[in-house]
């Protein structure tokens, strides 16, 4: 054993370092849909640099309420500025949405695994993304737009429940216009302006241009719609090696410590949250795991 | 004081009296001493003040759901084997406020403040309660992040391991390879030898510290005969545990067999009180809570200790991901064999028996795994028959 008993008197502080979370300051609340909003958050001092990889989260932390892990869904080559896209679906995530600019909030992280994207470089990319499933994946976006020249084809495939759910509407029009990224966005149930594709995102795969041999496929969303997105690509004939997906559980701490977010063998807090999928794909079939 | 040199590789014979001093002693190096004594009609640990404290001539009676305090017919000083408690909760708090802050003018502070930690000395602690401390370390202090609070009691904690030499019925430490016997992690180890008048302990010690105590304390090397007798009545207690489990194809018996229609029989008995979470030597899991004032400025977070089985803990947007009993009942004994091992590479189980003899309807982890491996067997022989 390497902690051998020794008789030297204690003193420790009762604030646990791994649970001590930065100050920041709301900066600025950008409402995305009827139930998400980014928020992008600074410093106290202003100098805000917080540097982290594309797919990592943090957990951030109502003072009085508690904390939620949140991916980062800025450009991981602007570390000035830190965003986050929230929904409201539970007492954290609505505290937040109460808070005014200029308010504080807790920062702890980045915490987790990234999306490879070193890894994909010379490589076609599809990234596919269900309703908030695309804010994990934005700076994987950002990191492609700034070194374009290191991937081949690119495709997004990006499907809602509705039209009125899709988050960064502007970003996404912004990428509509470019030559070198294919775009395709679905939803599930169209309302009367609608004037694009109706369908679940899985059903997109089969149009996207990609090179089953050289590609890199990186999903996230529901469950359930991961797991069929990745049976669409494997259709395609992409390999579950070359497909990456991230995960979601109950965390409480963010570091590995508080047993919430397990997934048999693999803790999500510290393994993930993205995982490959070969790794994954038995238990992903499985219910209440 | 005798002349003899003490050596951290000999093993020592005493009287009762030293066990005593040994008590002394700990208090005179300012430590806490915890160990056994009864409250309730159970043994637990708490603080000790001197030898009567400990359960003299008592023994536990266990069985599934069931545990009782017996008489014995000797005055044995470790003549039991576990209670409910666990020294779990001396390095891992059921309840520790893990941050203070504050909100002064719209601005949040956090508080930083200095707490002094006592030093503990944990008396009489099998080996399997040693091995859940062992097992502990790994996830505490011996990953990425650490406890810091954990850490700070560990580091100072001086640890005296009491071997078995009679074992529980619900005892199984043979089949998890962490008794009856302690080969590493204490500061000292005592054997009791208990043989009609005479009461005798084998002491030995594991560390620096552990010596420096022993030295102190009134010695005589251990003839070959009480070696020999102490060895013995060990190698009994490991041959007579009340039960056994077969450790060595847990993870693909029980992460392979994870829609295994035995889930549901558990399922159809297990309460889901989490009791089994509450008495394990080794479960870590928790949960974090903020406590305001009533205006809301002041705040404290607030660990406890949580069980996977309520539905608050696997709770995200939407649901509990394990809504149904069944698969809460499958996380916890999945986690403790089986995805363990992936996670910390060891056992999540010292083979204590306390998640047995404290669920209220007697669920038995050995048992239940012997039903799925037995299943699991008998259709792989009969579709490897039908095959022929």
């Amino acid at each position: 054993m390497t902690h051998l008993s020794n008789n030297k008197p204690v003193d420790t502080q009762i604030t646990n370092a791994a649970f001590i979370p930065e100050m920041f300051v709301i900066k600025k609340i950008r409402k995305e849909t009827e139930d998400t909003f980014t928020i992008e958050l600074a410093a106290e001092n202003g100098e805000t640099s917080f540097e982290f990889l594309p797919g990592q989260f943090n957990m951030l932390y109502v003072h009085g309420c508690g904390e939620v892990p949140i991916s980062i869904c800025g450009d991981p080559n602007r570390p000035n500025k830190l965003f986050h896209t929230i929904r409201m679906v539970g007492d954290v995530t609505r505290a937040i949405r109460r808070l005014k600019v200029g308010d504080m909030l807790g920062v702890r992280g980045p915490y987790g695994k990234e999306w490879p994207i070193e890894k994909a470089e010379g490589k076609d990319i599809v990234i596919v993304a269900g309703g908030i499933g695309l804010a994990p994946l934005r700076p994987v976006v950002y990191h492609i737009l700034n070194n374009r020249e290191k991937y081949k084809r690119i495709s997004i495939l990006y499907g809602t429940r509705m039209p009125s759910d899709i988050i960064f509407n502007k970003e996404l029009e912004s990428l509509r216009g470019r030559f070198d990224i294919d775009l395709y966005v679905t939803v599930d149930r169209a309302d009367q302006k609608w004037m694009g594709n109706v369908g679940v995102v899985t059903t997109l795969i089969k149009n996207s241009n990609f090179d089953p041999e050289n590609t890199t496929a990186f999903l996230c969303g529901p469950e359930i719609m991961m797991r069929y997105t990745a049976i669409a690509c494997q259709q395609q004939g992409l390999a579950p090696e070359n497909i990456f997906v991230s995960l979601e559980r109950n965390m409480k701490c963010g570091v590995g410590l508080c047993g919430h977010c397990q997934y048999t063998g693999k803790i999500i807090c510290k393994d993930g949250p993205v995982f490959n999928y070969d790794t994954v794909k038995d238990l992903i079939k499985k219910r209440e795991i | 004081m005798s002349k003899l040199k003490i050596t951290k590789d000999t093993k020592y014979t005493v009287n009762k009296d030293a066990i005593e001093s040994l008590l002394t002693e700990l208090k005179k190096q300012k430590f806490k001493t915890i160990g056994p004594i009864v409250r309730d009609e159970t043994i637990i640990y708490d603080e000790l003040e001197n030898i009567n404290d400990l359960p003299i001539g008592l023994t536990d009676v266990h069985e599934a759901g069931s545990y009782r305090l017996k008489e014995r017919e000797d005055k044995a000083l470790f003549g039991y084997n576990v209670g409910p408690f666990s020294f779990k909760k001396y390095l891992f708090p059921p309840k520790l406020t893990i941050l203070k802050s504050k909100r002064v003018d719209g601005k949040i502070k956090i508080i930083k403040e200095n707490e002094s930690v006592e030093k503990l000395a944990f008396f009489g602690v099998k080996p399997c309660e040693l091995h859940a401390i062992l097992i502990q370390d790994k996830i505490f202090i011996e990953g990425e992040y650490i406890d810091n609070y954990y850490k700070k009691q560990r580091d100072s904690l001086f640890i005296v391991t009491t071997n078995c030499t009679e074992a529980g019925s619900s005892c199984f430490c043979t089949s998890t390879k962490t008794g009856p016997s302690a080969d590493k992690g204490f500061d000292i180890a005592i054997t009791e030898l208990l043989d009609g008048d005479r009461h005798n302990f084998i002491i030995e010690a594991g560390t620096k510290n552990g010596l420096k105590i022993l030295k102190e304390l009134p010695l005589v090397e251990a003839s070959k005969n009480d070696l020999d007798t102490a060895e013995q009545k060990i190698k009994s207690a490991s041959e007579n545990m009340g039960r056994s489990l077969d450790t060595s194809n847990l993870v693909e018996l029980l992460l392979g067999n994870l829609n295994h229609p035995h889930w549901d029989d558990i399922a159809k008995r297990c309460l889901s009180c989490g009791n089994c979470t509450m008495v394990c030597p080794t479960c870590f899991c928790s949960n974090i809570q903020d406590v305001t004032s009533l205006t809301g400025d002041e705040n404290e977070r607030v660990r406890t200790w949580d069980s996977c089985f309520s539905m608050e803990y696997s709770y995200i947007h939407g649901g509990a991901v394990r809504a149904s009993n069944k698969s809460r009942y499958r996380q916890w004994m999945t986690h403790k064999l089986a995805s363990w091992q992936e996670q910390f590479q060891t056992l999540g189980c010292v083979g204590c028996g306390r998640c047995i003899v404290w669920c209220p309807v007697g669920i038995d982890i050995t048992k239940e795994t012997k039903a799925i491996l037995k299943q699991v067997t008998a259709q792989a022989e009969q579709s490897a028959q039908a095959e022929n």
